[in-house]
């Protein structure tokens, strides 16, 4: 795995207290921004990122070339326009895009590894905040997020009322349910099974837990696309074979495009972050941080406007997790929408070409 | 700003009107808020605080476009998430005769609004009668287009069914408008002579 250099580097001042109780010291935040930031400061607009996302929501990754994970979203005359706004998106802590992680250098020079403190979403967002505090942007015009972005705008809006005037969840939940755990321990069980884990102490060696890593992408990436989608995009169909081999190739067109997508996921992310990662998802109940009850979370969110969408096809955080969300916010009297777009792709429909997403994301910064 | 209320459908021109006049700045929910056009209306002229629930996702998605606080969900089920006297008003346009029970929903209505108003086409008007005492079939008229094995109209009312079902609810009729080929008329006969009616409710 490469690290890339990002372009900007915020190191935070102070120690960041976490959920765990523990504290993170000298913490580094890597972002990237597009458009100009107003001279009032009023036109930022916060883009959070999925699990293995990062901050190059709008420009090249450096390690794969490949275009931003939101262009389709975000610049000039896109649904979030960077004419208009000055979008922020920074790699969460625990990640390995530039802030810091487990793969960074600990106190003692060394990479932190399985030292690295346990955080959560709110940890997570306890960097933006601070990130924000240093670029001086008190109050977001925004806060955008599909998926665990999504559940980091649900927890900045619950934690820091003040610091958003609209949020926006696309795809995301407000707790994850037994399935979601399910899913996420297949996949740190698939890496840390992998010998090449050594404990988390990979870092300086020849081997890299890999395999595991490419098989919790895998196992992931099935959670992300419809039953529909796959049968369309591969049905029964056989890779570049007239027949099936009898053997234990990847005689499938679909078994052959998981490999390829996990092994490309080795080449740009750390095995480490994504245990960190999917714990933190799996500890995020927003009702569970506010006394039990949903609603609490958004009793002192009344100044924010609210935006929920999900999507019809989406089994990993159905539609039914939206709408408990939307019932919390109608029970506390906020400002909220809520819309089931229908599209085939399953989770992943909110980074695809979607023409009523577009239309909702634009008309609700600009309302 | 007048282009809301000059292209607002008759009952809601006739809503918004009492709103704008008589109570700028209220808290309004739409239930069945359709494109939103009532909301923007109360919201442009009337500085309201509108919110809408709708059931159909391709208005639910022009409602957010124009930038309205519209909800996606069955007014049926969803209405009894929201608290008690919520709102200023609760409105309910042509959609009271498609509730899977009408009267649960006024009940609804009038527990999360301090006021209601309720729009419906009059089942008894003298062309529906006519139509199903000559013709002997399910009437098909302007204000009830469609046959009735497709309408959404599964609980036909009345203008003096309604008042008996307000009356039965403990609920107050403050006023009430009705019309015939879209232009207000005089409560007199308006059983007979109403193609629509609107209901301003307490209680």
């Amino acid at each position: 795995m490469n690290v890339a250099q990002p372009s900007h580097v915020f190191a935070v001042p102070d120690d960041l207290p976490l959920d765990s109780g523990q504290v993170l010291g000298g913490a580094q935040i890597a972002y990237e921004t597009y458009g100009d930031l107003a001279a009032d400061r009023s036109n930022a607009v916060l883009v959070c990122h999925a699990l293995t996302g990062d901050q190059y929501v709008a420009s090249p990754h450096p390690v794969t070339g490949k275009p931003g994970w939101w262009e389709r979203m975000v610049g000039p005359d896109k649904p979030i326009d960077t004419n208009r706004f000055h979008v922020i998106c920074a790699n969460v802590i625990g990640s390995c895009m530039g802030s810091t992680g487990p793969a960074s250098e600990a106190p003692d020079g060394a990479p932190y590894a399985m030292r690295f403190p346990v955080i959560t979403i709110r940890d997570m967002v306890r960097g933006l905040v601070a990130l924000l505090d240093g670029l001086g942007i008190e109050r977001l015009h925004a806060v955008v997020g599909g998926s665990m972005g999504g559940m980091q705008a649900l927890s900045l809006a619950a934690n820091w009322p003040e610091r958003a005037a609209r949020v926006l969840v696309i795809a995301s939940t407000a707790r994850h349910s037994a399935q979601n755990i399910a899913f996420h321990e297949v996949g740190r069980q698939a890496i840390m099974a992998d010998p090449g884990w050594a404990d988390g102490d990979y870092y300086a060696r020849e081997a890299r837990p890999d395999n595991g890593l490419a098989v919790a992408r895998m196992a992931a990436h099935i959670t992300y696309l419809s039953e529909e989608g796959l049968t369309a995009k591969f049905g029964r169909r056989l890779q570049d074979r007239e027949a099936t081999s009898f053997s234990f190739d990847a005689d499938f067109q679909v078994e052959s495009y998981l490999r390829y997508q996990g092994s490309g996921f080795t080449q740009r992310f750390d095995a480490n972050s994504y245990l960190y990662i999917t714990r933190a998802m799996d500890y995020f109940d927003l009702a569970q941080e506010h006394g039990g009850k949903l609603a609490n979370a958004f009793a002192r969110s009344r100044n924010a406007r609210f935006c929920i969408v999900s999507f019809d096809t989406d089994w990993l955080y159905p539609t039914a997790e939206s709408r408990h969300i939307v019932h919390a916010l109608n029970a506390t009297g906020n400002r909220a929408s809520f819309v089931e777009l229908s599209a085939p792709s399953g989770h992943d429909s909110f980074l695809l070409p979607h023409e009523q997403l577009d239309r909702v994301v634009e008309g609700f910064l600009n309302g | 700003m007048a282009d809301h209320a000059a292209g607002l459908r008759f009952d809601l021109a006739a809503i918004a009107a009492v709103i704008r006049e008589k109570h700028p700045g209220a808290l309004v929910l739409d239930i069945g808020c359709g494109d939103g056009a009532l909301m923007a209306a109360l919201e442009s002229e009337a500085g309201c605080d509108a919110r809408g629930i709708e059931i159909d996702a391709e208005l639910v998605e022009r409602c957010v476009a124009r930038g309205l606080s519209v909800v996606q969900g069955d007014a049926n089920i969803d209405l009894a998430e929201y608290p008690d006297k919520a709102f200023d008003f609760a409105v309910l346009s042509q959609t009271l005769q498609t509730a899977t029970r009408p009267d649960l929903m006024l009940d609804e209505l009038l527990r999360v609004g301090t006021r209601a108003f309720v729009s419906f086409p009059n089942f008894a008007h003298w062309r529906t009668r006519t139509a199903l005492m000559f013709g002997g079939r399910m009437p098909v008229t302007g204000a009830l287009p469609v046959s009735w094995y497709e309408t959404q109209n599964i609980h036909h009312v009345t203008v003096d069914d309604f008042r008996d079902l307000a009356r039965a609810k403990g609920a107050v009729i403050e006023r009430s408008w009705f019309f015939a080929t879209e232009r207000a008329i005089s409560p007199v006969g308006a059983n007979w002579r109403a193609e629509y009616a609107v209901f301003q409710l307490s209680r």
